[in-house]
């Protein structure tokens, strides 16, 4: 039994196929920036006195890190479309994946914040530092050094992820790989082609997040050296 | 509008509960396999073997699972071999385990110290033989915690097998949801009983690598 | 008088950096050799060339017979024939002292499970350590790991023993007893190849004593020549120590 392959009848495809990917990198951006901000507020609700809010935030985590993204998508889009809240798909997906994200990133910042030797923080109260202070300059900028290899990496996997929110029919990049492969009937050609796309933006994303790295962590361009 | 949640949504849901340890477990086994012979090769001496299965763990990590999923579901459909659903799913769910656990388990074998190789070629014993006896045992107390930790990682990916047809939970609460239209209350349910399959298994496994970093400062 | 190690104009480089410029000496059947030398002269590579732990790029090396400068040496054959004890004693973690010692003849020279504790019991007798035949490493202390380490060599009955620096990661009471027990096995006229700090031991046990010096020998003799020193790299590095 032989198949004969046939990729080219899926050329005329690929502004559709570009417009897919391009969807994909876009909600990509959106939810690492937000999914970051929520991560980073979370760490701190864990490590503070307040101890309904660190409860709170710890919840949230666990509950992503041990529930399937799916779930959660389907949780979040038709539980709200069912409360009124009709969204629309680009922004209930970006929204499901920044919930998703930003947990992830709040294990991994306070896994970085862990690092960070008391001693340091005894140092900066003693230099008179306030506590937005030290948790910027001292904690943070640190932390987000040590862990940015493991973040970068995580903001990845999120890309990779995403293609889950075609189940919500949103028209990234393999919402349009179903859409092409039912019209072209060339399911199998189909998938192979965004298989090598997504692997090339991940490959992209990667050196990306590099360059991005050595742009505002003066200390890993100079020395080159993990802190 | 299909009527309210009853006992016999919550049975179908558990049946589907059971199908997602099943593929779980199947993934997990059959992945762990092949993530064995993963790891062998990328610490092979052979150079090419090394490239070889860097190249695969690289496409595989750097594709995403559902994508790894259709390939292996219209793939095998085109040339003929009509899978069922639990086997084509089992299929990819092993792919994707082999690349990441093989990447694992490199690591760990690579964390014991590279004199202990060295000693057992002192020893005369074969580069088998030292893996078996040698630096296994000592890898395999490193890579319980990470290795626990990607068992929760495969359980949540299962739930990708709904999209091939697979009935287990997340095609369930689907199917349910279709006649009730109460997803808060179905997916709610449906990701609690994810959590109470997950969330063992990941305290399990930080409380390991807690115990593992205890005994390593004391022998330190 | 038979050489049991030959070496002839050995060159060994890592990269660009030549560690063994031209190096060469043998070793009778039973004589002790001690190598002394500053730090980074090369005294663990030439000894580590010796079982094949580093490839030479030039020269000739001859150990037990085994010509050993060519790609298609038997290392297991080679090894079954030369001990090696590290710095560091590197044992196995997570075996017992017994298991440790008997790893080795039980899957090499394939001894029946049955005589294995034999063999450990009197490895470890050799280093006077027979009642920690049932201790894990961590149990023991640096001095006691050390003598074990020499009893598993001593398990294959190597007839070339190679010893790194094994006393120097060893606090200095410590260091003692491990030296008793090599100074014991020269008199029982083991052949031993020693890289050693320890001059007092180098005079006292070794027949021969060669002084390396960046990647050559620079002077060789008998333990008295550390009395004696020819050059002048041989006197500044015996009063300066090490
Ligand atoms: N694996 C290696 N890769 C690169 N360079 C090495 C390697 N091993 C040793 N060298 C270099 O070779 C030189 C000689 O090293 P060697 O370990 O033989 O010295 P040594 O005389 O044993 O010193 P020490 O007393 O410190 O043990 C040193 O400059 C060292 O930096
Ligand atoms: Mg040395």
């Amino acid at each position: 039994m032989k198949y004969n392959f046939d990729f080219a009848s899926l050329q005329e495809y690929w502004p559709e196929f570009l417009r897919g990917a391009l969807m994909t990198l876009e909600m990509t951006v959106i939810a690492c920036v937000f999914g970051l901000v929520i991560g980073v507020l979370c760490a701190i609700g864990r490590r503070g006195k307040r101890k309904w809010l660190a409860t709170l935030c710890g919840a949230y985590v666990e509950i992503v890190r041990n529930t399937p993204y799916l779930i959660q998508i389907f949780f979040i889009f038709f539980g709200l479309a069912s409360a009124g809240l009709k969204l629309p798909i680009f922004a209930a997906a970006v929204l499901t994946m920044v919930f998703n994200v930003g947990a992830y990133t709040a294990e991994i910042v306070r896994a970085g914040m862990d690092t960070i030797h008391p001693g340091q923080i005894e140092a900066a109260e003693a230099l008179g530092l306030s506590t937005p202070q030290i948790y910027w300059d001292v904690i943070l900028r640190p932390s987000l050094e040590r862990v940015y290899p493991s973040l970068s990496g995580q903001f990845v996997l999120m890309m990779l992820s995403s293609s889950v929110t075609s189940q919500i029919s949103a028209e990234e990049l393999t919402g349009v790989a179903n859409s092409v492969q039912s019209e072209s009937f060339r399911s199998f050609e189909t998938f192979i082609v965004v298989a090598v796309l997504y692997f090339g933006m991940a490959m992209m994303l990667k050196f990306a997040f590099h360059l991005f790295g050595q742009a505002i962590f003066p200390r890993r361009r100079r020395l080159g050296t993990p802190l | 509008m299909g009527g309210s949640f009853t006992v016999n949504h919550l049975i179908y849901l558990l049946q589907g509960m059971m199908w997602t340890v099943v593929l779980s477990a199947l993934a997990f086994a059959l992945g762990g396999v092949a993530g064995f012979g993963v790891m062998l090769m990328r610490t092979a001496r052979t150079r090419l073997l090394r490239q070889i299965s860097f190249v695969y763990v690289q496409l595989i990590q750097g594709t995403p699972l559902l994508i790894v999923l259709f390939v292996v579901y219209f793939g095998l459909g085109v040339v003929g071999i009509e899978l069922p659903p639990l086997l084509a799913a089992g299929v990819s769910l092993m792919v994707y385990s082999s690349a990441f656990l093989g990447e694992i388990w490199r690591g760990c074998v690579e964390a014991v110290p590279r004199t202990q190789w060295e000693a057992s070629e002192c020893l005369a014993l074969t580069r088998w033989q030292t893996l078996v006896d040698v630096i296994l045992p000592q890898a395999a107390r490193i890579a319980t915690p990470p290795t626990v930790g990607f068992l929760v990682q495969v359980m949540k990916s299962t739930s990708l097998a709904s999209v091939v047809g697979f009935v287990e939970l997340t095609r369930a609460a689907q199917v349910v949801n279709n006649s009730l239209f109460t997803p808060f209350l179905v997916f709610g349910i449906a990701g609690v009983l994810y959590f109470a399959l997950c969330y063992p298994l990941s305290r399990w496994s930080r409380s390991l690598e807690r115990k593992l970093n205890v005994g390593r400062r004391q022998a330190a | 008088m038979s050489a049991v190690v030959k070496l002839h104009d050995i060159h060994k480089s890592f990269g660009s950096v030549e560690v063994l410029k031209g190096v060469s000496f043998e070793i009778a059947k039973g004589e002790v050799v001690a190598i002394i030398g500053r730090s980074g002269s090369g005294k663990s590579t030439a000894l580590r060339c010796i079982n094949r732990l580093e490839t030479i790029q030039s020269g000739t090396l001859e150990v037990c017979g085994h010509r050993i400068d060519n790609e298609a040496v038997d290392l297991r054959a080679l090894r079954q024939d030369v001990g090696m004890v590290f710095q560091s004693y590197n044992l196995f973690p997570h075996l017992t002292v017994e298991e440790n010692i008997t790893l080795a003849p039980r899957r090499v020279k394939k001894l029946a499970n049955r005589d294995a504790r034999a063999l450990a019991l009197e490895s470890l007798q050799r280093v006077g350590l027979a009642e920690k035949i049932d201790a894990y490493p961590e149990q023991l202390s640096g001095g006691q790991q050390q003598r074990v380490a020499i009893a598993r060599s001593l398990a294959m009955q190597p007839k070339v023993m190679l010893f790194d620096e094994v006393t120097s990661a060893l606090d200095p009471q410590l260091t003692g007893e491990v030296l008793r027990v090599m100074e014991t096995l020269a008199r029982g006229g083991m052949t031993m190849v020693v890289v050693t700090h320890e001059m007092a031991f180098a005079r006292r046990v070794a027949n021969r004593v060669i002084f390396m010096h960046q990647g050559k020998v620079w002077e060789t003799g008998p333990g008295d020549m550390l009395a004696d020193p020819k050059t002048p790299e041989l006197r500044d590095f015996i009063s300066n120590g090490l």
